[in-house]
């Protein structure tokens, strides 16, 4: 039964709307490594992200409105991270845990404040980005099931890989990214200044995780709960690290990621132990990161001749 | 007779540290010329062209450029002037294209947001081709070999405008096909009305290319000659010369037990190429074994197999009969050796810890200081006020941060751990480098009495003073060979170890490299 | 104290003064009884000898966690998975206290130790991946941690249940495993004494022995530990081994001694504590406690805090992240720390010219 059940059109659709988050988290981490810098707020920005999407969506009676102001808010959390690590010189890594902290805090303060509850939104009227059917896709069998009726924002992930590699390789600022990431001081010999280079990734980054969060809920789900990103943030990073911090790399292992996700969704209707289950998307990301890290040793030791 | 392009009068400039690099230098360069600024590693030629880049603002001084008076900011203001540099690490990134590397800061743009990238390849085609460098620039960067990712350098220097082209070492890099091909489009580039300055210390080079040269020795300079009416000889005495000659009092040479034993020994680079090539040499206790040599021509590869820092060595390296690479770092300073290291920095020392933390770090665990689990905090504490005395390093107190000392004193407690332990075979690379005179001295004195004591040292120092006056036996050490060897190191010339330095002289046989066979 | 010390004690005291300050502005514009609220969550603590007590009862998990994260901190490696260490070790504790029978002395004893050892397992995966295949600790130690979340909760639904308690928790440990109380009137347990005794044992460790010495060596400049004859990598596993170990002793103390079931279904986030913890004290175990009072006061305090007035306790947890950033800020207050040292450069070179 599992195994019809993996090759059924619906296994892949729900990969698909599982990818979406992390793909949307991968994204903004390839985009901030390429300038050099690790954004392991990730999971904090996606966790503000999912709150304020359900509280500015209620507030405006707008998704897109609510998606809008969540987005604005993700690239300031970027700026916040940048300015810390660059003008105050703090450790990439303890700011971003620092980051992740007050999200933890503040996200059930604010959720408390706005809807009575310390658990779940469901008290407040948010509104999601819809699913949408396709017209003349939904109608291929097999492969209709499985792309057409996907929520908006997963769309929009995908068309994401493709703008996101277009802006790192084929815009003058992505060309100025990947040089300041890959060698500084020849950025600054022609006159780029790093800093602000590193600065506008961050935002973007910042950005990009904020629309995975807002979709955890505004489309996944359709509601906060208190520590809904689970990691994924994390995730993200590890993906987009074993896909080359490039963004068809990224997307192709998220969707690994995803698929191990909605995997576990369908084992669930087997009698394997829930928990364990829920072991796989992490178990996966170990595993990968652990082959993905030993074939590059390998590689660098065969170059240098070690 | 051309006009000056350029004129540095009078350029001097101190580090915060309190070394002069460079003293009341005065250096003009003619329009269209190729002009050879030639010094050894310290002499100051790379500080007085990082002052005409910007990257170093001098403290006294005029530059006046194509005959107006000017002060240069930053590189960016030197861009704008018309100098361009080519770094010897350069300054390119590995995964985007020529094209790219060259455009980069000032892309063409299509669309008012994308690269135009037909546009950027037409115009970086463009500059390749009016200067006749044969170059794809639609290739990546990190597939070039390495002479090609200099043309790369120079074209991003003259698609910036430049009409003075600073060359830094140019040539270290190169095969000697691509050292040809390089000197062909030199040529071309003055043909054009370029003015190039050719930083170097390869004679033949020089003399092969260049118009005019400047030697420079410890700050100063030395002078400016055609390069046709000067002799290699001359250039490398001008050079390498002393000029203040230190006496040490040393005691007749006594040499005991073969210590340290090497045979054939070849290491590679990291690119393949053989930093140290079929190195044999015996070092016995009592003596002082000179190794001179510019910077850069195996000294460090050398030591770091010697020392057991890299096991990646073909050869035989017998220290007291064993093999190098078959024990670890501890167990090779347990058999008595002591390394000076040449970066004290990164090597020698951790700069945020304190004075005694880091004067025993290679006698944590000896019986004397620690017991099997516990620290012998009082004995230490003991032994490093007295090694702090012994050495006169001058510190608040031995719970001093290592970073807050001046760098000769950071020296000095680096030499008081490694001599502590009485070591039998002391590797000391370039012990005495950028520290104050009196440190030096002190050092210098502490290496003898380790040699009268019956140690057997290795010395390596790019400082021809130390080395000529220090060493029992001297060995020049030229593209990881020996290129000669002097037993009778009283009567050795500056000139003559300029030569050798320089690759301008070699022999065939090195008669008492080694003793035994 | 040198100026350095001076100035960081300082910045430190500031930082913690600035968040502090900012979390009161948080309280006046969300509470409706914002004084009161601040008077509850500084002086609460002291309104009686059970509100003290939970301050201690508090402190005693994070110095275990704080000393663990020193000790692995110091070789100069992230590993987050001190977090699913102290986890398994509240786990592991509950089971071997669940399915033997020992003397009532030794009994607790061996749990904790049990406790550690696997505490140490957790943090040595993330370590042995690097060594064998130079993976990035950072992202392998953060799965670990939801790994043995799960793992627990596999283990607690199927296999130390009671059917008969309400909630999803383990059987009840039998008393002779659990910690006793030392104060009556509090809850504060035996664990205390152990917990101030792993500070001391860390402090001596890192300070005082050979060990130690080679840790802190190696985290400072691994080429001249390397150079030095150290064996970096012994080292560094030796030191995640350690710190695995210490967390998971922490959490077997903690659940022996304030729990008697393990009722533990989320990360207790023990892990990020510590990590402000060892921020604070400068990843000295000794300061450790002083740090974990610190931060237990200001935690207690935000529960009184809570339990009075309409403030939620996650307004620490803003009060932690922003001390964090604060604290480890280089550059914070930079300017001061350059003027100190240049006075303190000069005076020193000073004295040598005139030496000489």
């Amino acid at each position: 039964m599992i195994f019809e059940a993996i090759i059924s059109p619906e296994f892949l659709n729900a990969t698909l709307r599982a990818t979406t988050p992390i793909l949307f988290a991968a994204l903004a981490s390839a985009v901030a490594s390429k300038s050099g810098i690790t954004n392991m707020a990730l999971e904090g920005i996606m966790l503000f992200s999912a709150l304020f999407g359900v509280i500015f969506s209620a507030a405006f009676q707008s998704a897109w409105m609510g998606l809008l102001v969540t987005m604005i808010i993700g690239g300031f959390i970027g700026f916040f991270l940048a300015f810390f690590v660059l003008r105050l010189k703090t450790d990439e890594i303890l700011a971003a845990i620092a980051i992740n902290l007050i999200a933890n805090g503040a996200t059930i303060l604010i959720l408390l404040a706005v809807s009575g509850d310390r658990g779940v939104s469901s008290s407040i009227q948010s509104l999601q980005i819809p699913r949408i059917p396709i017209p003349v896709i939904e109608n291929i069998p097999f492969l209709g099931r499985v792309i057409s009726n996907q929520n908006i924002l997963t769309y929009v992930s995908l068309i994401m890989v493709v703008v996101v590699h277009m802006f790192l390789y084929k815009t003058p600022l992505g060309l100025r990214i990947r040089a300041v990431g890959e060698n500084k001081d020849a950025a600054e010999s022609v006159g780029i200044s790093s800093k602000k280079v590193k600065y506008i990734s961050l935002i973007i980054s910042g950005v990009l995780a904020s629309i995975g969060g807002f979709f955890l809920s505004g489309g996944y789900l359709t509601y906060f709960t208190t520590g809904m990103s689970a990691g994924r943030g994390f995730i993200a990073l590890a993906a987009a690290s074993m896909g080359g911090n490039t963004p068809i790399g990224a997307f192709l292992v998220s969707i690994l990621f995803g698929a191990a996700q909605a995997f576990a969704n369908i084992l669930q209707l087997g009698s394997w132990p829930y928990e364990l289950i829920q072991m796989l998307p992490y178990f996966a990301t170990l595993l990968g990161l652990g082959i993905y890290s030993y074939i590059r040793m390998k590689k660098r030791q065969r170059l240098t001749g070690k | 007779m051309s006009e000056k392009v350029l004129q540095m009068n009078n350029i001097m400039k101190i580090y915060p540290n309190g070394v002069v690099a460079v003293e009341d230098v005065t250096f003009e360069l003619e329009k269209g010329e190729i002009h050879a600024l030639l010094g050894e590693n310290g002499a100051g030629k790379s500080t007085l062209m990082k002052v005409l880049f910007g990257i170093e603002a001098p403290e006294q001084g005029k530059i006046i450029l194509n005959g107006t008076e000017t002060t240069i900011k930053s590189p960016q203001d030197a861009i704008k002037k018309g100098i361009g540099m080519v770094h010897q690490h350069f300054m390119l990134v590995p995964s985007l294209t020529v094209a790219e590397n060259i455009v980069l800061g000032t892309e063409p743009k299509k669309r008012g947001t994308f690269i135009d990238m037909d546009k950027a390849v037409e115009l970086s085609q463009e500059i390749a081709e009016k200067y006749n460098f044969e170059v794809d620039v639609r290739e990546k960067v990190e597939e070039l070999p390495v002479g090609i990712k200099q043309k790369v350098e120079i074209l991003k220097a003259l698609y910036r405008g430049a009409d003075i082209l600073i060359l830094d070492e140019p040539t270290a890099v190169l095969t000697p096909q691509e050292t040809d091909e390089l000197f062909v489009q030199l040529k071309k580039l003055r043909e054009a009305g370029h003015t190039i300055i050719f930083i170097s210390h390869k004679l033949d080079e020089i003399k092969e290319i260049c118009d005019r040269a400047t030697i420079m020795r410890n700050g100063k300079s030395k002078g400016t000659y055609f390069v046709k009416d000067i002799s290699t000889k001359e250039m490398s005495r001008l050079m390498v010369g002393r000029d203040v000659v230190l006496t040490f009092d040393k005691k007749p040479l006594d040499l005991k037990e073969t210590v340290l034993r090497v045979r054939n020994l070849c290491v590679s680079g990291s690119t393949g190429v053989k930093r140290v090539n079929n190195l044999s040499f015996d070092l016995k206790a009592g003596e002082i074994f000179g190794i001179a040599g510019v910077e850069g021509n195996g000294q460090g590869h050398l030591v770091e197999v010697l020392t057991g820092l890299s096991k990646k060595y073909m050869g035989e390296i017998s220290v007291f009969g064993m093999e190098a690479k078959k024990h670890s770092i501890k167990e090779i300073r347990e058999l008595g050796m002591a390394h000076i290291p040449e970066d004290r920095m990164t090597l020698g020392c951790a700069k945020n810890m304190n004075i005694m933390d880091n004067m025993f770090s290679n006698q944590y665990d000896s019986p004397e200081y620690s017991g099997k689990v516990m620290l012998k905090g009082k004995k230490i504490e003991k032994r490093v006020n007295e090694l702090i005395k012994e050495y006169l390093v001058k510190c608040k107190s031995y719970k001093q941060n290592v970073g807050m000392l001046s760098g000769g004193n950071i020296q000095k407690v680096v030499v008081a751990r490694e001599f502590s332990t009485n070591p039998k075979i002391i590797i000391a690379n370039q012990p005495t480098r950028g520290i104050d005179v009196g440190a030096a001295a002190f050092i210098r004195q502490r290496i003898i009495e380790f040699r009268e004591a019956g140690s057997a040292i290795i010395l390596i120092s790019a400082d021809l003073n130390e080395i000529l006056e220090l060493s029992d036996r001297l060995a020049v050490i030229y593209k990881g060979q020996f290129a000669g060897v002097f037993n009778d190191v009283k009567n050795v010339t500056e000139g003559e170890l300029g030569e050798y330095m320089l690759g301008i002289k070699k022999d065939d046989k090195l008669e008492g490299i080694i003793y035994e066979q | 104290m040198n100026s350095n010390t001076k100035f960081n004690v300082l910045r430190t005291v500031l930082s913690v003064g600035i968040a502090l300050l900012i979390s009161f502005g948080i309280i006046f514009l969300t509470s409706k009884e914002p004084v009161n609220a601040i008077v509850q969550l500084l002086t609460g603590p002291l309104q009686s000898q059970r509100r003290f007590g939970n301050v201690i009862e508090a402190m005693i998990p994070l110095i275990f966690t704080g000393v663990g994260v020193s000790i692995m901190f110091a070789a100069n490696e992230i590993n987050l998975a001190g977090e699913g260490a102290f986890h398994l070790g509240g786990l592991v504790a509950t089971y071997v206290a669940l399915n033997t029978t020992l003397p009532s002395g030794i009994s607790p004893l061996v749990c904790i130790l049990a406790a550690g050892f696997f505490g140490a397992m957790v943090t040595t995966v993330p370590a042995v991946l690097k060594i064998k295949t130079e993976s990035d600790v950072l992202v392998s130690s953060l799965m670990m941690n939801y790994l043995i979340l799960y793992f627990a909760n596999y283990v607690l639904s199927n296999f130390l249940r009671d059917p008969n308690a309400g909630a999803v928790v383990s059987f009840a440990v039998p008393q002779a495993t659990q910690l006793n109380t030392i104060f009556t009137g509090t809850r504060i347990h035996i664990g205390l004494f152990i917990a101030l005794a792993v500070a001391v044992f860390g402090y001596i460790f890192m300070f005082k022995t050979r060990i130690g010495y080679e840790l802190r060596l190696t985290g400072e400049n691994r080429s001249f530990a390397r150079y030095s004859g150290i064996n970096v990598i012994k080292i560094t596993l030796i030191s995640q081994l350690l710190g695995g170990f210490i967390f998971g002793i922490g959490g077997g103390v903690e659940l022996l001694g304030m729990y008697n079931r393990f009722t533990w279904t989320s990360l207790l986030g023990y892990g990020w504590d510590a990590i402000i913890i060892t921020t604070l004290a400068k990843k000295n175990p000794l300061y450790v406690p002083f740090a974990a009072f610190f931060l237990a006061y200001l935690r207690t305090g935000a529960s009184i805090m809570a339990r009075s007035t309409d403030v939620v306790t996650e307004i620490v947890t803003i009060t932690q992240g922003i001390i964090i950033l604060l604290v480890v800020a280089e550059q914070f207050l930079s300017k001061y720390k350059h003027k100190m040292i240049a006075k303190e450069a000069k005076a020193t070179l000073t004295n040598e010219t005139e030496g000489e």
